[in-house]
């Protein structure tokens, strides 16, 4: 029994290792200092998704919604073993919130279950950059389909239902859930295998349409525009002649109602941001030697902080 | 879609296991109360479960003037679908004005199946709540008395301010362990309400074949001294040294992420965004340089000793007392100091 899988990645600002030029004097972010990477718990679902390939045969689809740069993920995805890859990117859906996007996401979902029906999206639990875990389960939700969460192994797949353990934050449970339906992976999964080289060769030269026009712009400035066109065109023929042409989707490629997208279709707006500074009250600074020590002791032990 | 409703109740979540409160819910009462206060509305919690009577009645001892108690046996064990089907339909008939959950993997599983049924918006993970105005930039409508959910974001290096003004209700998820936790108090009275709520077995495709709780190898939140060691201490044979004072201190034995990934340490003495958020009487850090993830998490204890030795560390940033030096030296000189207390 061969399945069809779907796995959501995110390109996402390395936040974990944010130093002191990634924040603006204003407390904003200057995402321009940042190191992208692959959002880690999305190797984990990419992970599960191609162990699972294996086992049972079937596809692998990655999808990821964002900027053409997020194209870099899913040539990555490819690498480690996935089929197939799309790249939603249009200006229309910036800013949306998790509402938003997994209104987005499961529309897409919806034409690609159309046109051969999906058994499983795997998810990362949530992505660095919000912390949210949020648009796994609403996407479920849009969609009509039972989710399993926290997941730590998948046991296996048979009889359309999926067996899983998942963290319950108090312990573990084994669940069974019938499929189609949505799983988020965390950390605690097994870790995504490198790329295979043989595999790195062959995705190397995979684009999206946006990062040939604008390779396209950059080879030939002074060019036309319709001669530009018509060498993104050849070259696009070329990519696709050879398997390595990657999907390129906007939200005309799917059926979906613009209202709910972006700005305008997210309930949630930011109202502010500010820069994290704690600080403690009447810092002191005790020296590094017996006496000192003794007498901080001592204080903390007068107000009743010890004791 | 539920529209604006300004006379609607402050809704809390509870959540049970088997029967017993999670702490969290009690932490939500307290702040689920002052919103309540602040608007002039009531506070009603909501729990569902198999038998709640139990938890209703320390609902309202604790701060709730209403308990919407939904008893069905398929409740007995948390699933997302039965439990999010009960909640949308009660907020559907009800239309609170705010609804808050922990943020544990429970609520975080539920919180968004709920809020996607109502189009409604969410934020995850605040550590605060706060009420205020709102006008949105472009516009001169002013939205009076709306929730700010402010929570951390980016990996902690920001605090946003999130408000929700055009879809209700507005809703959230609270961290574990940063709002108090209020006194019970057997003299209040609330109203129960009983709720049977329409579900069969249709509506709980997800079968669970076994559960098993993990005793949680330490009580981080219940500690009220914590010893922490980082990136600093350098190896597992030198974490020796933060178990020594951590005894001497009659303290819990923390970590930084580095010191768990490191292997130093178990993951469930993590203190930090990703591990748990603690607010201790002292909080002694050894090695932590202090990342904003960790400082996340701790930033709250009461009392914050710093052992590092670089004096730019940003631990010294929230640290009371800032001890500048070789931390082999300065630990052996404070368990010393303490015993000698004795």
């Amino acid at each position: 029994m061969a399945y069809n899988l779907v796995v959501f990645v995110k390109h996402v600002p390395d936040t974990k290792r944010v130093t002191g030029e990634a924040m603006k004097e204003d407390g904003t972010v200057n995402r321009a200092a940042l190191d992208m990477i692959f959002n880690p718990e999305d190797l984990y679902a990419l992970e599960a998704a191609v162990s699972l390939k294996e086992r049972y045969g079937g596809r692998v689809t990655v999808v990821t919604m964002g900027p053409p740069q997020a194209a870099e993920r899913l040539r990555e995805s490819l690498e480690r073993g996935a089929d197939d890859a799309i790249l939603l990117t249009d200006r229309r859906a910036a800013a949306s919130d998790t509402l938003a996007t997994s209104y987005i996401l499961s529309s897409l979902v919806r034409r690609l279950h159309s046109e051969r029906p999906v058994d499983m999206i795997i998810c990362g639990r949530q992505a660095i950059d919000g912390d949210t875990a949020q648009v796994p389960p609403q996407t479920a939700e849009k969609l009509g389909w039972p989710q399993v969460t926290y997941v730590e192994e998948i046991e296996e797949v048979a009889d359309g239902t999926v067996r899983a353990r998942r963290n319950t934050g108090r312990g573990w449970e084994r669940v069974e859930c019938p499929l189609p339906c949505l799983v988020t992976v965390t950390d605690r999964a097994p870790a995504a295998r490198p790329a295979a080289a043989k595999r790195v060769m062959a995705v190397k030269k995979a684009r999206v349409r946006s990062e040939l026009e604008r390779e396209v712009a950059g080879a030939m400035p002074d060019a036309p525009a319709e001669e530009q066109a018509a060498e993104v065109r050849r070259r696009a023929e070329a990519l696709e002649a050879r398997g390595l042409l990657i999907r390129q989707w906007s939200l005309d490629d799917f059926k979906v109602d613009l209202a709910w997208c972006g700005r305008d279709g997210s309930p949630t707006k930011v109202k502010r941001i500010q820069s994290v500074v704690l600080k403690g009250s009447g810092f002191k600074v005790i020296d590094p030697t017996p006496d000192a020590i003794a007498s901080m002791v001592h204080e903390l032990i007068e107000d009743h902080t010890i004791g | 879609m539920i529209d604006v409703n300004r006379q609607g109740d402050v809704w809390v979540v509870a959540e049970q296991n088997d029967g017993r409160l999670h702490e969290v819910s009690l932490e939500l009462l307290s702040k689920g109360r002052e919103l309540a206060d602040r608007l002039g509305v009531r506070l009603t919690a909501v729990s569902l479960g198999a038998k709640v009577s139990d938890q209703a009645a320390a609902l309202v001892r604790h701060g709730a003037d209403r308990v919407l108690a939904a008893e069905h046996e398929l409740l007995a064990h948390y699933q997302t679908n039965p439990y999010a089907k009960v909640l949308v339909g009660l907020v559907e008939e009800h239309r609170p004005q705010i609804v808050i959950y922990g943020a544990t993997p429970v609520g975080r599983d539920l919180a968004p199946r709920v809020a996607s049924a109502c189009w409604a918006g969410l934020t995850a993970d605040c550590t605060d709540l706060e009420i205020g105005d709102h006008v949105e930039p472009g516009s001169t409508e002013k939205h009076g008395n709306l929730l700010y959910q402010i929570r951390p974001a980016f990996g902690g290096n920001i605090i946003a301010t999130i408000v929700n003004f055009n879809r209700w209700p507005q809703m959230a998820t609270v961290r574990e362990g940063v709002m108090p936790r209020p006194e019970p108090d057997a003299s209040r009275r609330g109203e129960i309400v009983r709720i049977r709520p329409d579900l069969s077995p249709k509506d709980c495709p997800i079968r669970v074949l076994e559960t098993r709780l993990a005793e949680r190898k330490v009580d981080l939140k219940a500690a009220r001294i914590i010893v922490a060691g980082g990136a600093g201490v350098g190896s597992k044979e030198n974490f020796k040294l933060v178990w020594d004072l951590a005894h001497a201190l009659g303290a819990a034995a923390g970590a930084s992420r580095a010191a768990v990934d490191n292997g130093w340490i178990d993951k469930d003495h993590q203190v930090g965004q990703t591990g748990t958020t603690v607010r201790p009487a002292l909080y002694v850090a050894v090695g932590i340089s202090g990342a904003i993830q960790h400082r996340a998490g701790m930033g709250e204890a009461q009392k914050i000793v710093a052992i590092n030795s670089d004096p730019h560390a940003p631990i010294f940033e929230v640290a009371h007392y800032g001890v500048v030096g070789d931390l082999n030296r300065v630990v052996p000189m404070m368990i010393d100091a303490i015993k000698k207390r004795v």
